[in-house]
């Protein structure tokens, strides 16, 4: 019998070589189902730009940012200033694009930072349950009791803005978001058999939790990371505009807008500008986030 | 022979919200090195939770009440669950092979991830080393181009394919005991039967005992050496599997074997006999024999007296039961 196997085997091998189906690495196959997409492909296009003009913001900008220039204040779009200049002569241009770093910095460090601590959290809760589930679960509750907003204002307001302070402020309202998100995936994976047979090779509660249920409950949360980066960017310009986000004069889209509404008859792309800036930004995330969801999640592997 | 494991009143216990379910009550059986065991019953009767209990794998709302159970001369029930000890031994030198080879692969990590897991947790091999031996695992359960294919993700896989992994992995670590839980229900009879084979090919040259968990009489027959019945939560026949199905003695059994067709056997020339009624309710289970509202040789005895202990009726043939039928 032993014989019969191994030449089966064999004979197996033969075929097997001859008849495989050319396979494709996974990237190729990811990379197929997020470009094959023009939606996705123009959101990932935007995201990169962004990400280009905020690493070499100072070689793109026209003028320094900060310089006020009172003789050329509250100037139309012209070739000097790409987008005019505001109330005290700063190039619009020139501050958007460096405004681009400050909501990217922003954005990026909250989103990961609540997402770290989301994930973690929520995976000890789901993995663990009883009392330690209750615990993480309540302080989730707690945060999500108080609207958004007013949490932001409440630690932005009380420890007076500055970029530190709006990363916590957004970070720290985004945990309760991530938390459940990671809990509620992480519960439905454990239900699965290779959980089971994970703890049946005899992995760790450590391993178990990074190796087994981690990569599975993963797909929806980098959506989660994606799109948040585009809600943090907006809240860190919701905050910036009421005056108690990014202090000046930092460059920041929110705060731009803020300046600009007093021109709006006059100068309306003084804010106009800015804003779009952050449409952009959220638009680009928003797609991405879609894009990478439907490629990267296992169960839609062979479906798309 | 010696015996690597031995399972002594084994009680595991369920809490829910309707009462107590005793899915296992009582439970004893050993099992000598390089044996092959089948544990029959259907489903429900506690089979599957028998060995999860072994493995320490049982989740809450179970729970081990009480028993002994002692692997290669160390008391597991001394152990936590998820402690390091028990660790060390599961994967190691006690291994599973779990039902469904659709789910119980992760879908996000590759093959070689998968198998050469082990092989780093309980041997310490560097990632190179152990792809090459998961290669070699691969090859030796019939994988074919098993030198691109571990690159592959379980998706890309056959069902009959992934059990094979799973088959791979169970043995990457040399363990002393295999315990396949019903193995071969989700694939088809081909492919059932080339894993049978596989198996117990492997199992008889790594000197390996395994421990077939199934409800498929067919395919403990062939296999198994020794044959445990069990019923609601206990074992109600035990011993050689030619004993069992030469002679089974246990009402139960009867049953069982006259509810199957065998092979070679004239059409028509037998009548199937199903066992009337139901498995009993295992929350509400009565004193008495819990086979007794279905058994057509009951005796008066067994309406009054309590559950029998298993009792000696041959030569390492045991039943639970007062009646003594005679298989014509």
């Amino acid at each position: 019998m032993a014989d019969d196997i191994e030449k089966t085997a064999k004979n197996n091998d033969a075929i097997g070589a001859a008849m495989a189906p050319p396979r494709h690495s996974e990237w190729r196959r990811i990379s197929r189902v997020f470009f094959g997409r023009k939606l996705y492909a123009i959101g990932f296009a935007i995201c990169v730009l962004l990400i280009i003009v905020a690493i070499f913001a100072p070689w793109i900008a026209t003028h320094d940012p900060l310089k006020t220039d009172l003789r050329h204040k509250l100037e139309q779009p012209s070739w000097t200033h790409l987008l005019g200049t505001d109330s005290v002569g700063r190039d619009t241009f020139s501050r958007i694009v460096y405004g681009t770093r400050t909501s990217l910095l922003i954005g990026f460090t909250a989103v990961f930072a609540s997402a770290m601590a989301g994930t973690l959290m929520g995976l000890a809760a789901a993995y663990f349950g009883g009392w330690v589930f209750a615990i993480i679960m309540r302080f989730t509750d707690a945060i999500m009791a108080l609207p958004g907003i007013i949490l932001v204002l409440l630690i932005a307001g009380l420890a007076g803005g500055g970029i530190p302070v709006v990363i916590f402020a957004l970070g720290f309202g985004g945990i309760a978001g991530m938390c459940r998100m990671m809990c509620g995936q992480a519960l439905s994976v454990k239900q699965n058999d290779y959980v089971l047979a994970g703890r049946a090779i005899g992995m760790s509660d450590w391993r178990m939790m990074l190796t087994q249920i981690f990569p599975n409950a993963f797909p929806p949360l980098m959506v989660g990371i994606t799109m948040g980066i585009g809600g943090v960017v907006l809240g860190e310009a919701g905050l910036s505009f009421l005056g108690i986000g990014v202090m000046p004069p930092t460059p920041s889209w929110g705060g731009m807008v803020n300046n600009g509404q007093s021109y709006l008859l006059t100068n309306p792309i003084l804010s106009l500008a800015p804003g779009v800036a952050i449409m952009l930004l959220v638009f680009g995330f928003n797609m991405l986030g879609d894009g990478v969801r439907d490629a990267v999640d296992p169960k839609l592997r062979g479906v798309l | 022979m010696t015996s690597i494991l031995d399972v002594e009143n084994l009680k595991t216990y369920f809490k829910t919200e309707y009462g107590l379910v005793k899915a296992a009550d009582g439970v004893s059986f050993h099992v000598n090195q390089g044996e092959i065991i089948g544990l029959v019953g259907e489903s429900g009767c506690g089979k599957s939770v028998s060995i999860l209990s072994v493995m320490q794998l049982i989740q809450k709302p179970g729970e081990i009440v009480d028993g002994k159970i002692i692997f290669n001369g160390q008391d597991l029930r001394k152990y936590r669950s998820n402690g390091p000890e028990m660790r060390a031994i599961r994967g190691s030198k006690m291994t599973m092979i779990f039902q469904e080879p659709m789910t119980s692969l992760n879908p996000v990590l590759t093959i070689c991830r998968q198998v050469t897991e082990s092989l780093e947790l309980h041997l310490d091999m560097d990632r190179q080393a152990a792809r090459e031996r998961a290669i070699e695992l691969l090859k030796m359960v019939g994988v074919p181009d098993a030198a691109s294919r571990v690159d592959d993700y379980p998706h890309q896989f056959s069902g009959g394919m992934r059990q094979r992994v799973m088959i791979a992995m169970a043995l990457s670590c040399n363990p002393m005991i295999i315990f396949a839980d019903e193995p071969t229900t989700a694939v088809d009879v081909t492919t059932q039967a080339q894993l049978l084979e596989l198996m117990k090919d492997l199992v008889t040259r790594l000197n390996t005992s395994l421990v077939i968990v199934t409800h498929n009489l067919g395919v403990v027959a062939r296999y198994a050496q020794r044959i445990y019945v069990m019923y609601a939560g206990r074992i109600i026949e035990s011993g050689l599997s030619e004993d069992i199905f030469g002679h089974p003695h246990h009402p139960y059994t009867i049953g069982l074997l006259h509810s199957v067709p065998r092979l070679g056997e004239k059409h028509g020339s037998r009548k199937l006999i199903p066992i009337d009624g139901m498995p009993p309710d295992l929350i509400n289970m009565p004193p008495t024999c819990a086979f007794l509202p279905r058994c057509t040789y009951k005796v008066e005895k067994c309406q009054k007296e309590p559950w029998p202990a298993l009792r000696a009726v041959g030569d390492q043939h045991y039943i639970s039961c007062y009646v003594d039928i005679r298989e014509k």
